[in-house]
């Protein structure tokens, strides 16, 4: 049979997923933790502590108040050193709660046995709520909060979960160990969600380059016990970047499409990723509040490379001492995030935040770009583009700064998946000047609606 | 004569008549009263249609300027580029006293040339400060600096700035900035400031808008405000306040008696030198070894 995937457009980026067969390991604790207060998307949380006050593994520390906003908890036990600004990937301050670490106690509510909880005894709307106290948010790096997405109304429901396993990121891995290690937990976290979503069908979609995750969520699919897992399905599917994008997601598995400007709700979907659906078990079932996730870190240079479950403000330069590396020379970029989407930081001394799914480290010949030519009208990038855009065209209108063209050329329906400017022979920074017109474009129309 | 001919002109003649008063009575009745004003202020303005009053271009402007005086105050209008001279013939013109508006200046308040805040990134992508601006703090480490990758440039329309390329700042020409704005608004870090040029062209500013504390400040960049308060303490006029880790000349109190320029331990403090220098005896006991940041206001000599 022919693997599903989406059209128009997408393109092959080599996987390089030199850490996928390594197990996940815990990573220690730091001495300190500086756990920012903007690490979803929204507004900031407001902090509930303040200098000198003692806090517990789980504690809550920032209250997301505003309507799409999300709860910071702690992630470690100690006291709270200050309030104050941090650098944050980009180099620049951000607000962040800095805790001197002592010993590890947990919140006493917290329940770290290993035990399977099957039974899922809360409503919906109280599995909502219990999402959004226990400050989940996707965890696939867009870190939109998850309870937003399970709200429905009367004419948007949802009649299918699909949850978000196809990591078509080159070099992450973090999702595809969670596949392997933690299956039985995210199959429960699949129930749970389904009964929030109030549908009856779930689709786990995996990439066809990870078999063993297709193998072994199948079988224990087909294992479980008086049709506990009915109505849930693992597909795999055929591998084509960028696949992982809800949009194109829904495209390649339900063959929907999202109209522009719109949800996946608007198509009858919710769409979570399968670090997320294991938060929502432990939140739901060990009353764990999302403070620690799994983090790879990877590189060509790198001797060993790794997937670390990370408390969340642990420093990045952590993960490469517990890989027992250096820094290997000729490092040229660190990238939070694949190198496709991810973003180059400064240096390894930030703290791990929620969106955080991997560290690449790439040397000069990976990370050197091109020197740009002129564009040769070959429209490669028109081909490549998942959005049917005309990336060539939206560069030139954004280079010009002519955002009126560029909102008529539906700059906004971007999601800067960055294949335009990889399969360019001109080496033209599309994408850097396409978000450059989004960005405008957005203010633009944001001063419109307020008007 | 033949009679084709005559049928011919006579249609013509015809249709031409009926044309004509049809002409005419559309002329009247729809006729558009045009202020004459209007056409004779957009004579007065400089016709650069630069944007830096703050309409679309000249002749916006004289409409602004026209309604503006039918209400008999033109005052809160300006045109940045004619100055003083171009305003008050167009009050002369209206018959009502242009606001007295001092010249002024786009300054550059960034002293992080390539010597002072060496580069510690290499940054590949497109040559936008508006980009380079979103995507992370600069090459130099700085996230209030210059980025130095020259927005400020294309957007003037009188050729004032360019960038200098041993330093990697821009340069502000004295002759040539009207303090249109253009210049400011296209800064994504706000670092360009329209300052009153002064008397005889004397200008003292902080050459900094860093607002991290000292140190962290300094890690980046040698010519850094670290907000010590030396030249509040300094200054003789109590122009010079300081907010956020960062001090600010207030240019109407500023006398330009430059004695702040001496103090400041980071030579964060900027001046357009030789005019300075005439009138600050001070500035001598440091003899050669001159406050670097004041070779940026030297250039904008250099420049003309």
């Amino acid at each position: 049979m022919k693997l599903k995937t989406f059209t128009p457009g997408g393109v092959h980026p080599p996987a390089n997923k030199l850490s996928a067969n390594t197990p996940t390991v815990k990573l220690g604790l730091p001495k300190e933790a500086s756990i920012p207060l903007s690490q979803h998307q929204g507004a900031s949380a407001v902090p509930v502590v303040k200098k000198g006050d003692a806090v517990k593994v789980g504690t809550l520390i920032a209250r997301g108040e505003a309507f799409i906003s999300a709860n910071i908890h702690s992630s470690v036990s100690g006291t709270v050193m200050k309030i104050d600004d941090v650098l944050n990937a980009s180099g620049y301050k951000t607000p962040a709660i800095i805790i001197k670490v002592d010993g590890d106690a947990w919140e006493e509510n917290i329940d770290r046995s290993e035990n399977l909880i099957n039974d899922i005894t809360l409503e919906p709307e109280a599995i909502v709520a219990k999402m959004k106290e226990m400050g989940i948010v996707g965890l696939g790096g867009a870190t939109f909060p998850t309870h937003i997405k399970y709200m429905m109304s009367d004419d948007r429901k949802a009649d299918t979960l699909v949850i978000n396993g196809v990591e078509c990121e080159p070099y992450l891995t973090a999702d595809h160990r969670l596949m392997l290690e933690r299956t039985d937990e995210i199959l429960q976290g699949v129930r749970i969600m389904m009964k929030a979503g109030k549908v009856d069908r779930a689709v786990i979609a995996v990439e066809a380059n990870k078999p063993d995750a297709v193998a072994i969520m199948q079988t224990r699919l087909g294992a479980g016990q008086n049709g506990c897992f009915t109505g849930i399905e693992a597909a795999p599917l055929a591998v084509k970047y960028p696949q992982g994008a809800e949009k194109q997601l829904l495209k390649a598995l339900l063959n929907r499409e999202i109209p522009s400007g719109k949800l996946p709700l608007d198509v009858g979907c919710i769409v979570n990723n399968v670090g997320t659906t294991l938060a929502i078990y432990e939140a739901l079932q060990k009353n764990k509040p999302l403070f620690e996730r799994v983090v790879t870190i990877t590189g060509k240079k790198l001797k060993k490379t790794g997937n670390f479950l990370v408390r969340i403000g642990t420093p990045a330069n952590m993960l490469l001492e517990a890989l027992g590396e250096e820094m290997p020379e000729h490092t040229a970029k660190i990238i939070n995030g694949g190198p496709m989407m991810g973003k180059a930081i400064n240096s390894l001394d930030i703290p791990i935040t929620k969106g955080i799914a991997g560290i690449v480290l790439l040397d000069e010949s990976e990370a050197r770009r091109r020197k740009p030519m002129n564009c040769i009208r070959c429209a490669r990038c028109v081909a490549v583009c998942p959005m049917g855009l005309e990336p060539y065209l939206l560069e030139r209108l954004a280079e010009r700064e002519n955002f009126a063209a560029c909102e008529a050329a539906a700059v906004s329906d971007c999601i800067e998946c960055g294949s335009c400017s990889y399969t360019c022979p001109s080496a033209r920074p599309l994408l850097d000047y396409i978000r450059h017109g989004k960005v405008n474009v957005m203010r633009i129309m944001r001063g419109r609606r307020q008007q | 004569m033949n009679p084709v001919i005559l049928y011919s002109v006579a249609a013509l003649g015809i249709v031409a008549a009926a044309s004509a008063v049809i002409l005419f009575v559309v002329a009247k009745k729809f006729k558009v009263d045009e202020d004459p004003r209007i056409d004779e202020v957009t004579g007065l303005l400089p016709g650069a249609n630069c944007g830096g009053c703050g309409y679309a271009g000249c002749r916006n402007m004289a409409e602004a300027l026209v309604k503006a005086a039918d209400q008999d105050d033109i005052s809160a209008l300006n045109c940045p580029p004619g100055g003083s001279d171009t305003m008050s013939a167009i009050g002369k013109y209206l018959g009502l006293d242009a606001g007295e508006t001092a010249p002024a200046i786009a300054v550059v308040r960034c002293g992080g040339t390539y010597e002072k805040a060496p580069a510690k990134l290499e940054y590949d992508g497109p040559a936008k400060c508006a980009i380079s601006h979103r995507l992370f703090n600069g090459q130099n480490g700085c996230p209030y600096g210059c980025l130095g990758l020259g927005d400020c440039v294309p957007v003037c329309k009188f050729n004032a700035i360019y960038i200098d390329k041993q330093t990697g700042l821009p340069v502000i020409s004295e002759e040539k900035c009207t303090a249109c704005g253009a210049c400011v608004k296209a800064c994504p870090r706000a670092i360009i400031e329209l300052r009153p040029k002064g008397t005889e062209n004397k200008r003292v500013w902080i050459n900094c808008v860093n607002k991290e504390k000292g140190g962290v400040a300094m890690k980046n960049c040698k010519a850094a405000c670290i907000a010590c308060g030396k030249c509040v303490r300094e200054c003789p006029e109590n122009a010079i306040t300081l907010n956020d880790n960062l001090a600010y000349i207030d240019p109407a109190k500023c006398t330009a008696c430059g004695k702040c320029i001496v103090v400041c331990p980071t030579n964060a403090i900027a001046a357009t030198l030789s005019k300075v220098l005439g009138g600050v005896g001070t500035l001598s006991q440091k003899g050669s070894d001159l406050p670097e940041a004041k070779v940026i206001a030297d250039l904008a000599e250099e420049v003309n």
